[in-house]
């Protein structure tokens, strides 16, 4: 059996996250080893994937963790009268 | 007032805890990498640890009982691997830095006052997160911010950007200000459904059934979003990163 591109892009999330039975994983290899469209929009999906999870994306503010362990401590200092 | 967590007498605690604590300490800061999902690996770069290096579950769980136990200051420790990756996603969320705060310190105090409801049979990650988005959740009912009410996983089908080759972009790129700032718009730009999905599988790294938990929705639900989540994100940002992958060298010599 052979599969199409329109196909493929349907298991994209599914390959990365190796949850593709193997008869469909053994399918969508198959079609990537001679499609460069296909292979192409899944190492760049994994790429992106990997930079937008980065956790320097979302900075934290300045003062952050000093203002939150504060707030506990508050909260902290109450179980200890 | 909230109530003190556990009603356990603190007498064995000050051994146990301090062991617990020194545990603790040193599995949080020397984490094996997670070799669960090999794709994340590449995140290794620099000073920047993985979301996945959390501390070791059973060291965990000591310190969470001798918090319980009276050892309250130890929250702080406990917490501190986690402040960012809840904090990111509160920001996702709300996608406001001073709301995000703000939810994210109701979070914790929510986790430290309830931290004897925790039952070891979840990851300490996976219920705070759970807390946290509800937290987020209910600040956007609050301010009747509801987004889109579409909550149909049932929309047409979202095709990739088609590219005929893709160089790996590093990820030394996000030193600069312009492209972590493009990842982020990608990121709050996502409908709320979508959004939440990426960040409980891409952020804090949670399986597809604790997903599933955490949102209220099937595994299979988790599944069609996600998949839609990181189309929407390859379609936008394949062709405005595409440029910062580093050139091709014809003549090395």
């Amino acid at each position: 059996m052979v599969i199409d591109c329109k196909h493929v892009w349907g298991h994209i999330s599914d390959f990365l996250d190796d949850a593709l039975s193997s008869e469909a994983r053994k399918l969508v290899q198959k079609h990537l080893e001679h499609c460069e469209v296909c292979s192409a929009i899944l190492d760049s999906t994994r790429n992106i994937l990997i930079l937008t999870a980065d956790e320097r994306v979302f900075e934290l503010p300045l003062g952050y963790s000093e203002r939150l362990h504060a707030r506990l401590e508050e909260e902290i200092r109450h179980y200890s009268h | 007032m909230p109530s003190r967590p556990g009603n356990g007498s603190a007498t064995k605690s000050v051994t146990s805890a301090a062991l617990a604590f020194l545990i603790f300490r040193q599995n949080a800061m020397a984490a094996p990498l997670s070799a669960e999902n090999p794709r994340l690996a590449p995140r290794v770069t620099g000073a920047h640890l993985p979301m996945s290096q959390s501390p070791d579950r059973n060291a965990e769980a000591h310190v969470i009982s001798a918090i319980l136990e009276g050892r309250t200051d130890l929250f702080h420790d406990l917490i501190r691997p986690y402040e960012h990756t809840v904090f990111s996603m509160a920001m996702a969320v709300l996608r406001n830095p001073q709301d995000a705060e703000d939810v994210t310190q109701e979070a914790f105090l929510k986790a430290l006052r309830n931290l004897h409801t925790f039952r070891a049979e979840a990851r300490f990650s996976t219920w705070l997160v759970s807390i946290a988005l509800n937290e987020a959740r209910s600040w956007l009912r609050r301010h009747r911010a509801i987004e889109s009410l579409d909550t149909s996983d049932e929309t047409d089908r979202i095709a990739p950007e088609l590219l005929c080759d893709w160089r790996e972009v590093p990820s030394e790129v996000l030193e600069r200000l312009e492209v972590r700032n493009l990842l982020r718009d990608a990121v709050t730009e996502l409908p709320l459904i979508y959004r939440e999905v990426f960040l409980l599988r891409e952020i804090q790294e949670l399986t597809i059934s604790e997903s599933a938990q955490a949102l209220g929705i099937s595994p299979a639900s988790v599944k069609v979003r996600l998949h839609r989540a990181r189309i929407m994100l390859q379609r936008r940002l394949a062709p405005q990163l595409r440029p910062l992958a580093p050139k091709r060298r014809r003549f090395p010599w």
